[in-house]
Parts: structure tokens; sequence; C-alpha cells
């Protein structure tokens, strides 16, 4: 396979014309103008509907009384690729295990979902919501108690009986 | 009535500079929002829509921003001359507004105010020389700034502005010789008399004017001082803040000033159609026409009247703003060395010939004796028209303007570039 050369058809000379195309375009560009086909998103004002498979801010899940459901097996932060999750276990007397310590580095974080995937008592979830603009870096570093403030819907799991999500 | 003098007169005098330097001003700082919305919904965008109701304040945002933003001196650049340049730029664009007639005479208990800042014998004169002082300051700012791209911005500004410069007066003397006059008021007084407005019976003319004042602001299609895909940004590259934004201004008060003036001189002026509002200060009377026996009838001044042709001026203008703003987002630039030759090998020779059959027709005419009116008008009209179809149909005839690969003269056969591959072995050998 050598290199492909596409050869413009062009018009013959004679057979073109500027005034006319000239004038052609000048129509074109007013029938837009007065009928702007409008595909701006007036943004802050219109949301975007996002997907219910959409993978954003993550999102803790949390006990009736309060306390969160992670177990703090350690398994998101194993999975992770981007390294971006923090998790120091403990245990209480009864012998439950509960993170001291889950911090998730937005920053740092791709957004692939596999922490929700993999996590065995769906604690830990992505959720449909993109919009964390903050005015300092190290606001980006979200606590325990952050990703259980988290009040967005979850992220739906890829369905392999339905993978179009029909 | 008298026309107004002594310490009034210099009163309105003042008011008159104050008002119409503000209106352009703030008309400038307004066709920027406008050439932006404009775009936007031609290309299906909505454009500055958040700085007040429907983005109206946005021009008073830009300018904020514009004046707290860091001014760069670029350490190669020549001061002095680097700081002028703008400034040079600037003035000759707001100072040709000055001898264009804005509305019908204004009628105060202290005499009558003529609706011009000055009113001098050489009015069209004086703007084609002021109006080309415009191309000093960006010559003198694309060398000054020691940048490569902004001096072949001020090369092709040079060029440009000087080759049209000539279609341009040229385009004029028609104008000048069926209104036997220079002086604006009395270009618009003589299309009042006349019965049409100088479009009409000067159709070629006034294609060639446009032509010609699209390439004098350097706007689109003949952009090529600017020309963003091959010159950065041309002669304004290496500047910023409120000297980029002097140049911008007096982009748009040139292109305002060619409105105004393609109004004026091809559309009446302020003229409205009818006899009702003609005025023109004709032996110390003002005066609507003649009658009959050559008397001079009076005129009837009114406020309404200069305000209703300040709105017919000021719609005329708009719309040949708006002409500008919509050429601009439509065509696409032109090469440069198609922009030499429709200047140079088009433009001239059909505005040189036009001069003469205009001159000719009106010599014909005078000798037969007919009055300057309606049937002089539809004479000149009828000419004109042919000249008009005739250049109309040449141009489109692929001679002035083609693709690259096709030659200027038909019969030459077309040079297309070679595409065949090299043969196998000799890539080999090598």
């Amino acid at each position: 396979m050598g290199v492909q050369v596409k050869v413009m058809q062009r018009p013959e000379p004679g057979r073109t014309s500027y005034l006319r195309a000239a004038l052609k375009g000048m129509a074109l560009t007013f029938r837009h103008m007065v009928n702007p086909k409008k595909v701006t998103q007036q943004y802050p004002e219109e949301q975007t509907d996002l997907s219910p498979r959409w993978r954003g801010t993550h999102v803790m899940e949390t006990h009736a009384d309060g306390r969160p459901k992670c177990v703090a097996c350690g398994l998101c932060p194993t999975v992770c690729p981007a390294n971006c999750i923090r998790l120091v276990g403990g245990e209480d007397d009864n012998g439950n295990r509960y993170p001291i310590v889950y911090e998730i580095d937005e920053f740092r974080c791709i957004f692939c979902g596999m922490c929700q995937e993999v996590c065995p008592v769906e604690a830990i979830h992505v959720g449909q919501h993109f919009e964390n603009a903050e005015y300092s870096r190290d606001r980006f570093v979200y606590d325990l108690d952050r990703l259980m403030e988290q009040d967005h819907p979850s992220t739906l799991l890829w369905d392999p009986s339905d993978p179009r999500s029909e | 009535m008298e026309p107004i003098s002594g310490l009034a007169g210099l009163v309105a005098m003042q008011l008159k500079i104050v008002g119409v330097f503000s209106a352009v001003m703030v008309v400038v700082a307004y066709t920027t929002l406008a050439e932006r919305r404009i775009s936007a919904w031609i290309q299906d965008r909505s454009g500055p829509n958040r700085v007040g109701p429907f983005g109206l304040l946005q021009p008073i945002a830009d300018g904020i921003k514009n004046i707290l933003k860091e001014e760069t001196m670029p350490a190669t650049a020549n001061r002095f001359w680097f700081v002028v340049g703008p400034m040079l730029s600037i003035i000759p664009a707001l100072v040709t507004i000055a001898v264009i007639p804005f509305a019908a005479p204004l009628p105060t208990q202290w005499g009558v105010v003529e609706m011009i800042i000055a009113d001098v014998p050489i009015g069209l004169l004086f703007i084609l020389a002021v109006g080309s002082l415009g191309v000093y300051g960006i010559v003198i700012s694309g060398w000054a700034s020691n940048n490569k791209y902004a001096f072949l911005g001020g090369l092709r500004a040079s060029a440009q502005m000087v080759s049209y410069e000539v279609a341009m007066g040229l385009s004029l003397i028609a104008v000048i010789m069926l209104a036997g006059n220079v002086t604006l008021t009395e270009i618009v007084w003589q299309q009042q008399q006349l019965g049409f407005w100088f479009a009409i019976p000067l159709s070629l003319a006034f294609i060639l004017f446009v032509i010609s004042a699209f390439a004098e602001t350097n706007r689109l299609p003949f952009d090529m001082p600017e020309a963003e895909s091959e010159l950065v940004t041309g002669y304004h590259t290496e500047y910023s803040a409120m000297k980029f934004s002097m140049f911008f201004i007096a982009e748009y008060a040139h292109m305002l000033t060619a409105s105004a003036l393609m109004a004026t001189l091809f559309f009446g002026g302020w003229d409205l159609p009818g006899t009702w509002d003609n005025a023109f200060l004709h032996e110390g009377q003002y005066i609507r026409g003649f009658d009959e026996a050559g008397a001079p009838i009076a005129a009837s001044l009114a406020v309404w009247k200069t305000l209703l042709t300040a709105g017919a001026f000021a719609i005329k203008t708009g719309a040949f703003l708006f002409l500008y703003i919509w050429v601009r987002w439509t065509l696409p630039r032109f090469r440069y060395d198609q922009v030499m030759s429709l200047g140079w090998k088009v433009l001239l020779p059909v505005s040189l010939a036009y001069v003469m059959i205009v001159s000719a027709t009106i010599l014909v005419l005078d000798h037969l004796e007919v009055a300057y009116g309606f049937t002089f008008g539809l004479v000149l009209t009828a000419v004109s028209g042919a000249c008009t179809v005739a250049f109309l149909f040449f141009l489109d005839r692929d001679r002035v303007i083609a693709g690259a690969a096709v030659p200027h003269r038909l019969d030459r056969p077309v040079r297309m570039p070679d595409t065949r591959l090299p043969e196998r072995s000799s890539v080999e050998g090598d």
C-alpha cells in the first residue's frame, strides 16, 4: 500500500463563477441568521440530562443510623488504577471493621467506576454529578464525611444482559 | 429663517461636537456587539448574551477589561512609534465623520442649526485625504513592532490601501460630476433636486465604491493586513490592552464613516422620498427647491423633520454596517495577488471607462438642454444600468477570481499538479 492521492474534482475554467456563488453564500448565511438552528445550551440555567450510567463524583452510601456502609476491606484502593483512594481500616469492640480514614483524590481519579464494581457491600459509588469546581486544590481530596454528604444519584452499573441500557 | 450665528452658534457647535463624538463612540461599541451577535446567529450560535439584557452591556465589560489589562511592550519594539501608531490610526477614523451631514437643518429660536459639525467646502476631498491617513497608523505600528508578521501586515495594508484609493477616488468622480460640487451638503441637495438617489443613476459607481470601501476599511474579503491564518493578526500582533482597543475602535469607526459616506453619496444622506423635507441654504435663505420661473421656494423646517431625517440617516448607515458584517461572515479572504489584480486590472480601468461614459452622457444631455431632473436621471440610469450589467457579466466569467489551478487565460491548458507516484524500482535503488 502506497500513499493514496486524492485528486480534487474542480470545475473546468470558465465554468465557475464568483459573483453568483458569493450571492448564494450570502443568501445561505442570511437564512441562518434570521432562522438559526439554535443548538447552544444555556448551561447554568439549562442542565444536561446525564445518562444513568454517567460516572462522576463519588458517593459513600450510609446505613440508616448514619454510619458508612464501608467495611474497610481494602478492595477499592487495591483495584483503583489511578491509586487515588487512601483507606485506613479499624475494628470496633464488636469486631466490625470500619474506615478510620477514607479519602478520594478527585483530581487523580479517572472515573473508571471500578471501585463501585469491586465493592462487596455496595458502599462506594460513582455518581451522576460533575460540577465540582472549588477555589483551592486541597478541597479536591474528599474525606469520608464529604463523601457521605453527597446527595446526587449514584451510577447504574453496566448490566451484561442489557448492554445498551434499554 | 436665518442660520444661527454669534455666541449661540458657538454653543450649538460645541453641543454638536460632543453629541456626534459620543454617538460615534456608542455606535462603534455597539457595532462590535452587533458583529459578535450576528456572526453567532449566522453560525447557529448565541453570541455574548450574559452581560445585561441580551448582552447589551457587553461593550462596557469589554472596555473595562481592555483598560485593566496589562500593557505589553516588546523589548525590540521602537518605543516611540509603537505608542504613536494606535493614535495615528484612531484620529483620522474619528475626524472624518465631522463633515458628513446627518439630518435636515434644525430650527431653534436662535436660528437654524445645520446638522453637520463642519460644512467644509471641500468635504469629499477632506474625507478622502484624512481617511487615507489611517494607513500611516497601520504601517507605523506594523514596522515599530519589530515582528515579521506585524511588518508584513503593515506592508500589505499600505499596498492595498494605496491601490484601492485610486479606484475609490475614480468612482467618486462620477458623483462629483453629477452633483457639480464636493461639499457633502450640496451633494445631498443635488440628489433631492434630481429626484433620484445617486445609487440609481450611478449604479456602477456605487458598486465600485462599495468594493473599494471594503478594501479601504480592511474588512473581509479584503482583510489582508490582518489575515489571521497567515499573519497571526497582522499589524496589531504585538499590541494589547487599550492600544489594541484603539485599533479596534479605529477599524469600526472607519466602517461607520464608510457606511455614512455610502449613505450620503449614493442614498441621499438624510433625505427621505418626496420634497417635503428638502432644505438647503441658498443665498442666506433655506429653500426647498425652485419653481417654474426659477424663483426659490422657502423650505419649511421643523424639529420633527430633523428627527425623522436623522432616523433615516441612521437606518441607511446601519444597513451598510450590517452589509459589512454580513459579508465578513460569508465570504472567505482573497489571495494577495487576487486583491491586487482586482484593484489594478479591473477596478481602475473600469472606473476610468465609467467616468468617460458618464461624462459623455452628461455632456450630451446638457447639449440637448435636458433640465436637471427626472428625465436627466432616467437617461443616466439607463446608461449606468447597461454598464453595470456588462461589468457584472464580465466579472463573473472566471477571469478575475478563480481557483488556484485555474489559469487566468482560458485558452491555456490547465496545469494540474503531477499526482503520479514515483516508480517502485527507483525508490528502492536509493
